[in-house]
C-alpha cells in the first residue's frame, strides 16, 4: 500500500482527498487501510511529501527516439456512403496544438478502401504528415488487422502521443494495441495537454465530483481516447496539403477468425441523433418516470431537438443507455441545452458543458447544475415544463 | 464445452453519495454489487449452459470480500469461481489486470469462450475485455447485446455507430457485453443460494498463476494518476424562482431572446 513517511504532520488532507477511505489519522499520523488501491491520488495533495509509491523498479528506457503527434482516423460507412467521422478532426485540432507545443509533427492514421478523398480535409485541420494505409480489405473494421496496422506504423515511427475516438471502434482497437505494446492508455479524457514534455491527462474520477490528472511517464507512446463533441474543431491550415506516406500493410489471417454477417443501420426517429443536435432536452432523477421524460419530448419536438438523459435516469431504466449525456455516454455540444432535474454530477457535467447556452431547472437551489449554466429555475421541471411547452406552442402560432 | 466469465465486484453507483466539501466518493456503508454489465454476460453464459451443457467458470480479482460475486455467481448456476487476491495486484490498472486474469485464464486451461462485462461501472474503461483477448492471443467482439453458440462458434449481436452488426466467430474467443436497456439482473431464490454452497471457490495468489511480478500492480501499470482535483468553479448562472407559471414565463422569454423561438 501507500507509503506514509515519518515526516507526517498528520493535517488529514489525504484523509478527505482518498476516493477509497483507505486513509485515516491515528494518533496525528496518517494510516492506509487494505482498502489502498495505490492510486497515488494522495500523493499530490500531501503538503510535506509524506506520501509516496513505492519505486518501480522498471528500468527507465530512452524515450528520446518518440516523437509526433498521431491521431487514429476513424472512416465510417452508414449503409448509403463513406465518411471521415468528425471526431477525427476533432482530434487532429487538439492534436495541432500539442504538437506545437511540443515541437514535433501532427500525424493524421488513415486505414480504409478509397481514403484518398478525405486527405485535403485532413490536412486543413493540421496535419503534417497522413499515414495512409489503402487497400478493399480495410473497408470494414476488424480488430485483428486494424491492430496489427497500427502496432506496425507505431513499431516503425515510434511516436511519442497517439489519440483514439472514444467510438466503438475507438474503444474496440486501442486497448488492444496498448496491450500489445505495454503503454498506458487513458480513456474518455476531457482534456489533454503538455507539461514538461509529458501528455497531462485528464478525465473524471473514481466515479466520483473530483478530476484526475493522469500520465505515462515512463512509456511511449502515451495514448488516450477522446469522445466525440470533446474538443472543438478548428481549420488551422485551410488549403494546405500533408505529405502522404502509403503505408501497404497486409492483413493478418487471425483477421479471418471473425466475420460480419450482416450489417443493421437503426432508422433516424422523429429527434435529431444526440450528437449532433443543435437544441438538446435533458433529463434526470427529479423527472421522476416516463410522463416525465414524455415532457421533455414534447418540447424537443416544438423546438427541434433531441432528448438525452443522466445516467440516474438511465439507471432507472427512463431512457435507453445511447442516450446518456456524460462520461460514460454521448458528449453534446447543442447551441441550447436545457437540464431537467439533473442535479449535475461531474460525469455528467463533462458531456454537455460545451453546450453554448446552458438552461437548469432543479428544486435543489444548490444543485452544482446551477454552477453551468447561463440561466437557472429552482423548482420543479415537471410543474414547469408543462407551461413551458404551452408558451411555445402559443408563440409559434 | 467451456466457458469463463470474467467479473468484479464494485460498489452499487446508485446508492453512492458523494462528500460535498471533499468532492470523493462516500464508500463507508454502500453495499457491494455484482456490476451489473458482468450480471449480463453470465445469465447470458448460463442460457448457452442450459442449452449445451457448457461449464461456466467465473473469475475475478480483488480483495478477500470480493468472493461473495463469485458465491452470487454459483448459485445463479455457475459451476466453479476462482478469484485472484493478492497485494501484489494492488495498484493494477486495466495493463496489468488484463495480465493478471488472462495468466489466470491459462491456468484454467479449458476455454472456448470468454464473457466479460464491456466496462465495470466504477471504472468505465472497457479496456480490460480486449486486454485479456490479446494476452490470450485470441479475437474479440466488442460491445455485443447478444451472444448465441452451439459448441463450434459465437454468434453475436455487435453494436456500432449509429446500428448494430450481426457477428460470427471461430472459437475460442473472448466477447464483451453491453446490457438491454430494460435488463433487470436475476437474483437466485435462498434454496438455489443453499444448494450452490457446496459448489468451489478457489483462491490464487499472484504465485499461483506463475505471473510475472513486474507485469503486476504498479510496476505493471503504466498510468500514474499525478494529481487529483475538485472541477473548476464557474461563475453561477443568472437564477430564478417563484410560482411555475412565473417561471414558465420568463423560460418563455429566454427562449425568444436567445432566437430558439420567434
Amino acid at each position: 500500500m501507500i507509503q506514509i513517511a515519518s515526516n507526517c504532520v498528520g493535517c488529514g488532507k489525504c484523509v478527505s482527498t482518498c476516493p477509497f477511505g483507505a486513509l485515516s489519522l491515528v494518533n496525528r499520523k496518517a494510516v492506509a487501510n487494505a482498502s489502498c488501491t495505490m492510486c497515488g491520488a494522495c500523493v499530490s495533495v500531501c503538503p510535506v511529501k509524506a506520501l509516496s509509491l513505492p519505486a518501480s523498479g522498471a528500468a527507465k528506457k530512452d524515450l528520446s527516439a518518440y516523437k509526433g503527434v498521431w491521431a487514429f482516423i476513424e472512416i465510417s460507412d452508414d449503409g448509403q456512403k463513406q465518411f471521415v467521422r468528425p471526431v477525427g478532426f476533432e482530434l487532429l485540432s487538439k492534436g495541432r496544438e500539442l504538437a506545437d507545443q511540443l515541437g514535433e509533427e501532427l500525424c493524421a492514421v488513415v486505414i480504409g478502401d478509397n481514403i484518398q478523398p478525405y486527405f485535403a480535409e485532413l490536412s486543413s485541420y493540421g496535419a503534417d504528415k497522413i499515414y495512409a494505409v489503402e487497400s478493399p480489405a480495410y473497408h470494414d473494421y476488424n480488430t485483428a488487422a486494424y491492430a496489427n496496422a497500427m502496432v506496425t506504423l507505431i513499431k516503425k515511427y515510434n511516436p511519442s502521443v497517439v489519440l483514439y475516438p472514444s467510438t466503438y471502434i475507438g474503444r474496440d482497437l486501442s486497448p488492444r494495441i496498448s496491450s500489445e505494446l505495454f503503454v498506458g492508455l487513458t480513456a474518455d479524457c476531457t482534456g489533454l495537454s503538455i507539461q514538461d514534455g509529458l501528455l497531462i491527462q485528464t478525465r473524471p474520477a473514481f466515479g466520483g465530483n473530483i478530476m484526475a490528472d493522469i500520465k505515462c511517464p515512463d512509456y511511449r507512446p502515451q495514448m488516450s481516447t477522446v469522445r466525440p463533441n470533446v474538443f472543438k474543431k478548428v481549420v488551422t491550415r485551410p488549403g494546405a496539403m500533408a505529405q502522404v506516406v502509403n503505408e501497404p500493410i497486409a492483413v493478418p489471417v487471425e483477421a479471418g477468425k471473425v466475420r460480419i454477417v450482416s450489417k443493421h443501420m437503426d432508422p433516424i426517429a422523429c429527434g435529431e441523433k444526440l450528437d449532433e443536435a443543435e437544441v438538446v432536452l435533458a433529463g434526470g432523477r427529479g423527472m421522476k418516470d416516463k410522463a416525465g421524460f414524455d415532457m421533455l419530448e414534447s418540447l424537443a419536438c416544438e423546438l427541434g431537438g433531441a432528448v438525452g438523459a443522466s445516467r440516474a435516469a438511465i439507471d432507472l431504466g427512463l431512457k435507453p443507455k445511447e442516450k446518456q449525456i456524460g462520461q460514460s455516454g454521448v458528449t453534446v455540444a447543442a447551441k441550447l441545452y436545457v437540464a431537467c432535474g439533473i442535479s449535475g454530477a461531474v460525469q455528467h457535467i463533462v458531456g454537455m458543458e460545451h453546450s453554448d447556452t446552458i438552461i437548469a431547472v432543479n428544486k435543489d437551489a444548490n444543485a452544482p447544475i446551477f454552477n453551468v449554466c447561463k440561466y437557472g429555475f429552482v423548482g420543479d421541471a415537471r410543474q414547469i415544463l408543462p407551461k413551458v411547452i404551452d408558451g411555445v406552442k402559443k408563440a409559434k402560432n | 464445452m467451456n466457458i469463463i466469465v470474467c467479473i468484479k465486484q464494485v460498489p452499487d453507483s446508485t446508492q453512492v453519495k458523494v462528500d460535498p466539501k471533499t468532492g470523493t466518493l462516500i464508500r463507508a456503508g454502500v453495499p457491494s454489487i455484482l456490476n451489473p454489465y458482468d450480471h449480463y454476460a453470465l445469465e447470458k453464459a448460463l442460457a448457452i449452459k442450459a442449452k449445451t451443457g457448457a461449464k461456466v467458470t467465473v473469475l475475478s480479482m480483488g480483495p478477500a470480500q470480493a468472493v461473495a460475486v463469485l458465491r452470487l455467481a454459483l448459485a445463479l448456476g455457475a459451476d466453479e469461481g476462482v478469484l485472484l487476491s493478492d497485494r501484489a495486484f494492488a495498484g493494477s490498472d486495466t495493463w496489468a489486470t488484463s495480465y493478471a486474469l488472462a495468466t489466470a485464464v491459462k491456468k484454467i486451461g479449458q476455454f472456448d469462450m470468454i464473457l466479460c462485462g464491456q466496462m465495470a461501472i466504477d471504472g468505465d474503461t472497457a479496456q480490460t475485455g480486449p486486454g485479456i483477448a490479446y494476452h490470450l492471443g485470441i479475437p474479440q467482439i466488442t460491445f455485443c447485446e447478444s451472444v448465441d453458440s452451439d459448441g463450434t462458434r459465437a454468434v453475436v449481436k455487435k453494436l456500432i455507430e449509429g446500428g448494430h452488426q450481426i457477428m460470427e466467430a471461430d472459437l475460442p474467443v473472448l466477447i464483451t457485453m453491453t446490457m438491454p436497456v430494460d435488463y433487470a439482473p436475476k437474483y437466485p431464490s435462498f434454496m438455489a443460494a443453499h444448494k450452490a454452497q457446496d459448489k468451489q471457490t478457489y483462491t490464487w495468489t499472484a504465485a499461483d498463476i506463475g505471473a510475472d511480478l513486474h507485469k503486476l500492480g504498479l510496476e505493471g501499470s503504466p498510468t500514474r494518476v499525478s494529481r487529483i482535483f475538485p472541477p473548476a468553479a464557474r461563475q453561477k448562472g443568472e437564477m430564478f424562482s417563484g410560482s411555475a407559471e412565473e417561471m414558465a414565463a420568463k423560460f418563455i422569454e429566454i427562449l425568444k431572446k436567445e432566437s430558439f423561438i420567434k
